[in-house]
């Protein structure tokens, strides 16, 4: 029916109010970078719940996988002294 | 433990055991072929519907009848187009492309949902429109937004953050008009004759004939069933219409005190089925409109190629 493409991906991440991170909040398809800030300006601020935007190309993120949720995350499990409720602190207050 | 050594049915029975847990299921875990297959089926009519349903609304933004209803439907035939694309990049998370969703619709593979398929006479109905089919869609998509897979279920909580929006305008309108003259009345009413039927249909076959329902509330997909999302959709709308003064077409609506919902008569479903296979009032029409949309369309996409396709060669003469 037509030649189309559907564009690269760009992944889209807000801010909703100033001090606050940048969340993911989905994504959009568009050629470059001003089109992909505008589309997902249409797309995930219409009602101002953003006051900053970031678009990122889908390809240029890395993610860890599912598989390595157990080994990958391990190097953390055993050490529980990271956490400042490990410590005997007798009778001090904080 | 590594899931890579798992067999097929190991990783299924796990998969189960998480949707019991009411884990949340993202799109690089692992999921039974039939899960993936579909939510793809289901999410694509979603975001179609989405997309289709700005064809009814979009008929009447130049005939508002005042600047205010005419922004106020704008936005919202806008937000429309922005749920069906919440709802494609949810599903293309499950390694379906946009151009292959596009391509279902475009070809009439793909369903969308039957209430589109009914004609947008005056004004109305766009109150009908955003008090019954909006308030419809907001008790789908509640209950989805607590579904088992995240990218549904993310799109679905900004959807219905905005749905709210669209049901009270729709009330509002009819609301004016149930105090105003005697035609505006029945005008109003007429709608409503028109649409009540309709929006009870947009639940879905009756459960005893739902082939799909059973798997998807075995996956949390589904969290209760069409007849009972459907029931809470009368249980609360009828208070509303007596609120206005507007009647519902169905002389078997009554409140069951026993059960503690509303009584109500039965759906005509050989109606149902020949909508959704096409026999509707409008289908032919919304098919070519959105085909037309899409071919008008193309000079512009192809515009947008070129463009970038000029500015990547001149950084290479650069
Ligand atoms: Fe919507
Ligand atoms: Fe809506």
């Amino acid at each position: 029916m037509t030649t189309d493409t559907q564009w690269p991906l760009w992944e889209v991440f807000t801010q909703k109010k100033q001090g606050a991170p940048h969340e993911h909040a989905g994504s959009v398809h568009a050629v470059d970078k001003e089109m992909a800030l505008q589309n997902a300006r249409d797309v995930y601020s219409r009602r101002n719940e953003a006051i900053s935007l970031w678009v990122v190309p889908t390809e240029a993120i890395t993610a860890s996988t599912p598989e390595d949720m157990g080994s990958f995350f391990d190097p953390a499990n055993d050490k529980a002294y990271r956490h400042p409720n490990f410590f005997k602190t007798p009778g001090a207050k904080f | 433990m590594s899931i890579k050594n798992l067999t097929e049915e190991e990783l299924e029975k796990r998969f189960h055991d998480r949707i019991e847990k009411g884990e949340i299921i993202e799109p690089k875990d692992w999921m039974p072929e039939r899960y993936r297959k579909q939510l793809i089926r289901m999410m694509s009519q979603h975001a179609h519907s989405e997309v289709v349903g700005m064809l009814p609304e979009g008929n009447w933004i130049t005939r508002a009848p005042s600047l205010r209803r005419k922004a106020v439907l704008l936005a919202k035939v806008q937000d429309e187009g922005g749920h069906g694309l919440y709802i494609y990049c949810g599903t293309e998370t499950l390694g379906i492309s946009r151009e292959e969703m596009l391509d279902g619709f475009l070809t009439g593979k793909a369903k969308y949902s039957s209430i589109f398929n009914y004609p947008t006479l005056n004004w109305a109905d766009m109150g009908a429109i955003g008090w019954l089919v909006d308030g419809a869609a907001i008790v789908n998509q509640t209950v989805l937004a607590k579904c088992s897979y995240g990218p549904y279920s993310r799109a679905m909580v900004r959807i219905c953050k905005e749905e709210n929006f669209h049901h009270k305008q729709g009330y509002e309108i009819l609301a004016t008009m149930m105090k105003g003259t005697d035609a505006q009345k029945q005008m109003a009413q007429d709608a409503i004759n028109r649409f009540w039927w309709p929006s009870l249909m947009m639940f879905g076959p009756s459960d005893k004939d739902s082939p799909n329902s059973g798997d998807l509330l075995k996956w949390k997909v589904k969290l209760f069933s069409n007849d009972e999302l459907r029931q809470r959709f009368i249980d609360r709308t009828v208070p509303q219409a007596e609120n206005i003064g507007i009647k519902l077409p169905d002389p078997l609506l009554k409140w069951n005190e026993a059960k503690g919902h509303y009584d109500h008569g039965d759906i005509n479903w050989e109606e149902f089925y020949n909508v959704i296979n096409g026999r509707g009032p409008c289908n032919k029409q919304r098919m070519k409109q959105r085909r037309d949309a899409h071919i008008n369309g193309e000079w512009v996409r192809d515009a947008v190629v070129a463009h970038e396709e000029k500015k990547k060669s001149e950084k290479v003469a650069a």
